[in-house]
């Protein structure tokens, strides 16, 4: 898996897109951080901009790699090579190359910028967030041959959980306003894994209170360490679920 | 009698609505030549994908050796493999893709650079996939399939895209592998190419085998001396039963 993952990750290196990204994440934050005196602030502009950023670019740069790789796969698989091996040689090539861009572009500077006991939490929620949607992104190419209703899957996916989802749970509070929603919300919070890292980040940044009750009560859940540990397993299970299915179907696929 | 490498049974494959491959029985003995025959589209390179693992069949069993081939990967140790059209990494170098290859097989020691150095792609290590014309590729392809010394050998349409001295270096390897016992399977719509090189005929067409004898019996049938007049007989003869 190592050795094959090894031409993977050097075909990244090669085309330079990963460079681009890394780039970009580097400026964002370098300008977020000397345009505001208060590096909070800076702390909460930036994590829109990761939010919408990094699971976009996560999922469009895999897409596109896995169409471009069809020569290689195809190449592999002729040869007495594991389906899932090149699978998961593919899945963790990908992800630890756009992990790298994130940990330069974002990490690195938050570290040696401002330091706080957030930071730990927004890394990590980065990175989950990345791998998430890595793993959808195969979901995505695993499901048609044709790379341009591939890319149309992925971006469908990405506008579904930053924009459409976010309109549906909005409309269910609001129409069953009367009731209790807190425990409704927050399951309705976990099926998205964008709204649960904004979350997590949000309460560390301490910023709950602009959230009223139900922020009170996420503050109350996601503060505990219990609340830590159900956020960031569910991100986990974004990754493995949409992972799993991907592997399943590409080892039966006609190639 | 001669045990059997590749036993195929019962398969069966459609993608959607077309059935490719309808309940396909076939025996390659080991040691033998097979020539596959038949129209565009009647299953040939389909059925050599299911034996590679590459297509999924619906129904049916292969066997390599005596061992089922699904949820196997290891007997793809024991075939070279030459597809129709090649298709490589555009912007990998021909050297590279070599050494990827080596690397990723490297327990298996027997090396065969014959083809390499016969048409002298060692020369032009530093071209890229992507610049090479067809027929380069397909030498590419072709020593790649040779590469590994393998027992079994499938060539999908071998010869097209070579040009002359290609084509005769191409045949005199396989004829000389042949004669080392390698069982081959060979695709082509250039009868007298088939005519030299193997000693079997399967016939496809429609996804159904229609004829799998020897090449000397299906001569002495039609009473034609050429490959390609006893296939044209035999087709003709297809046709009209169809018609009937």
């Amino acid at each position: 898996m190592i050795r094959i993952a090894k031409y993977v990750l050097y075909d990244i290196v090669r085309n330079r897109f990963i460079l681009l990204y890394t780039l970009l994440l580097l400026t964002v934050t370098l300008s977020m951080y000397s345009l505001d005196s208060d590096p909070g602030k800076s702390t909460l502009s930036l994590l829109n901009i990761i939010l919408l950023v990094v699971p976009l670019v996560s999922i469009i740069f895999t897409t596109i790699h896995f169409f471009n790789s069809y020569e290689f796969i195809e190449l592999l698989l002729s040869q007495p090579v594991n389906r899932k091996t090149i699978f998961f040689a593919e899945f963790l090539s990908i992800a630890f190359a756009l992990s790298c861009a994130f940990l330069i572009g974002v990490a690195l500077p938050m570290v040696i910028l401002n330091f706080n006991s957030s930071t730990p939490y927004l890394i990590m929620a980065g990175l989950l967030l990345t791998f998430v949607f890595v793993a959808l992104a195969f979901g995505a190419s695993v499901s048609t041959r044709d790379k341009a209703k591939g890319i149309g899957v992925a971006l469908l996916f990405w506008f579904y959980f930053t924009l459409i989802y976010d309109g549906f749970v909005l409309y269910v509070i609001y129409s069953f306003s009367d009731y209790p929603l807190e425990k409704v919300t927050l399951l309705l919070v976990s099926l998205n894994p964008i709204d649960l890292a904004r979350i997590i980040i949000l309460l560390k940044l301490d910023l709950s209170a602009l959230m009223g009750y139900t922020g009170a009560f996420y503050k109350h859940f996601f503060g505990s360490s219990m609340g830590i540990a159900y956020s960031f397993s569910f991100l986990i299970l974004w990754t493995l679920v949409p992972l799993m299915l991907a592997m399943r179907r590409f080892v039966h696929k006609d190639i | 009698m001669r045990s059997s490498m590749i036993t195929i049974s019962d398969l069966s494959k459609r993608f959607g609505r077309l059935e490719v491959l309808k309940s396909i029985q076939l025996d390659f003995s080991a040691g033998k030549s097979y020539a596959m025959i038949g129209p565009n589209g009647s299953g040939k390179t389909t059925l050599i994908k299911c034996i590679l693992g590459m297509v999924m069949a619906d129904k049916g069993e292969i066997t390599v050796d005596g061992k089922s081939i699904a949820n196997d990967w290891t007997y793809r140790n024991r075939i070279g493999y030459m597809p129709q059209i090649g298709r490589y990494p555009d912007q990998m170098k021909i050297g590279q893709i070599f050494d990827m290859i080596r690397d990723l097989r490297q327990d298996q020691a027997q090396i065969d650079e014959d083809l390499i150095k016969e048409f002298k792609l060692d020369r032009m290590k530093d071209k890229r996939m992507r610049t090479l014309s067809g027929g380069t590729r397909q030498k590419v392809s072709a020593s790649l399939a040779f590469l590994f010394d393998p027992p079994i050998l499938i060539l999908d349409e071998p010869t097209a895209g070579l040009d002359p001295i290609a084509v005769e270096a191409l045949k005199e390897k396989i004829l000389s592998e042949k004669s080392k016992d390698k069982t081959f399977l060979i695709t082509s719509h250039i009868m007298s190419d088939l005519d030299e090189l193997s000693s079997q005929l399967v016939y496809l067409e429609e996804g159904k085998m229609l004829f799998n004898d020897t090449i000397d019996s299906l001569k002495e049938e039609t009473g034609e001396s050429k490959l390609g007049r006893a296939v044209a007989t035999i087709m003709k003869r297809n046709l009209k039963e169809m018609e009937a």
